[in-house]
């Protein structure tokens, strides 16, 4: 898990990463935290029925990993401006997935120390499930 | 989806950031939280994912009295009949999908707050998709409200409709 980050320390280029397993528990507690209870999120035989490999990660909760990246990275004494992920395709869970977000850009503007960052889901096989973006206000250090 | 009242609750915050793994006392510890900048208690950014508990409409919630649906083809709750396998459809086929989120924050969440949110349609395109003719995406752009009517987060989703079911290769 990365911690807070200031705007003095950070570069562009830079990359931070966590790793989320995406264990059954963690997505019938997404179920109950969300209200998203669709079954094809914790139940096997359902899954299977709907033609699916096996269950499925929450596409809310691949975007709600990326939010707490970004979060973290800004810690308490920055803040998140905005972020954006797409939903470009399925996980299927029980599968570890690196949670990253890059620095393209560090810049002050209207006073604020800011850095844009491109942020995703990155699979074991190198792909990309959840591509973002995100900006983020920084300490300065 | 908008909500007319979604009430930040402390127990919901706490259950929240354990579901997404986030460790920091902030958003449960009221003695740590006092020691921070905020002050107190606060949820995280992303909380109001979970704003779909206060949605009377929310169709991935099981209702009592109701047959759970789910968004399958067919209902599947215990109560309902077996469904022969073939007749069963791929989730999504022929139907919405979340395709995009983005949220733009004001300020932080904390208990007591009281939210509600108002949606409004945003622009909406077509694309040539492969499998399931054409892709219809359409923008929804939902503002949240505090008990102040101060706006504290916007946010904007873009859901995809396809416009026949995606065959089985």
């Amino acid at each position: 898990m990365p911690s807070a980050q200031t705007w003095d320390a950070v570069s562009e280029g830079q990359e931070f990463e966590l790793v989320e397993a995406s264990d059954s528990q963690r997505l019938v507690i997404w179920a109950a935290a969300s209200g998203d209870f669709y079954q094809i999120h914790y139940d096997d035989n359902f899954a299977k029925n709907n033609k699916l490999p096996d269950i499925i990660v929450h596409g809310a909760l691949k975007g709600m990993w990326v939010g707490k990246l970004l979060d973290e990275i800004a810690g308490d004494n920055g803040w998140v401006k905005q972020w954006d992920v797409s939903y470009r395709g399925m996980d299927i869970a029980r599968e570890d997935v690196t949670i990253f977000g890059k620095i393209t850009k560090k810049y002050e503007q209207g006073g604020e120390h800011l850095v844009d960052l491109e942020v995703g889901v990155r699979r074991k096989d190198g792909s990309v499930s959840t591509p973002g973006t995100g900006t983020l206000r920084l300490a300065k250090k | 989806m908008p909500v007319e009242r979604f009430p930040v609750e402390a127990g919901h915050i706490m259950l929240f950031a354990r579901s997404v793994g986030d460790a920091n006392q902030i958003y449960y510890d009221e003695n740590y939280a006092k020691g921070t900048e905020p002050g107190g208690i606060i949820a995280p950014p992303t909380f109001v994912q979970a704003s779909a508990q206060f949605d009377p409409d929310y169709g991935l919630r099981p209702k009592i009295g109701q047959k759970w649906f789910g968004s399958g083809a067919n209902p599947t709750g215990s109560n309902v009949p077996p469904v022969d396998e073939p007749e069963q459809q791929r989730a999504g086929g022929g139907s919405g999908l979340h395709a995009e989120q983005h949220y733009e924050y004001h300020r932080h969440l904390k208990p007591g707050d009281v939210l509600r949110s108002v949606s409004r349609p945003g622009e909406s395109w077509e694309r040539e998709g492969r499998r399931a003719g054409k892709l219809i995406f359409s923008e929804s752009i939902t503002e949240y409200y505090d008990q102040n009517n101060e706006l504290v987060i916007t946010a904007r989703s873009v859901g995809v409709r396809t416009e026949r079911p995606v065959q089985q290769d």
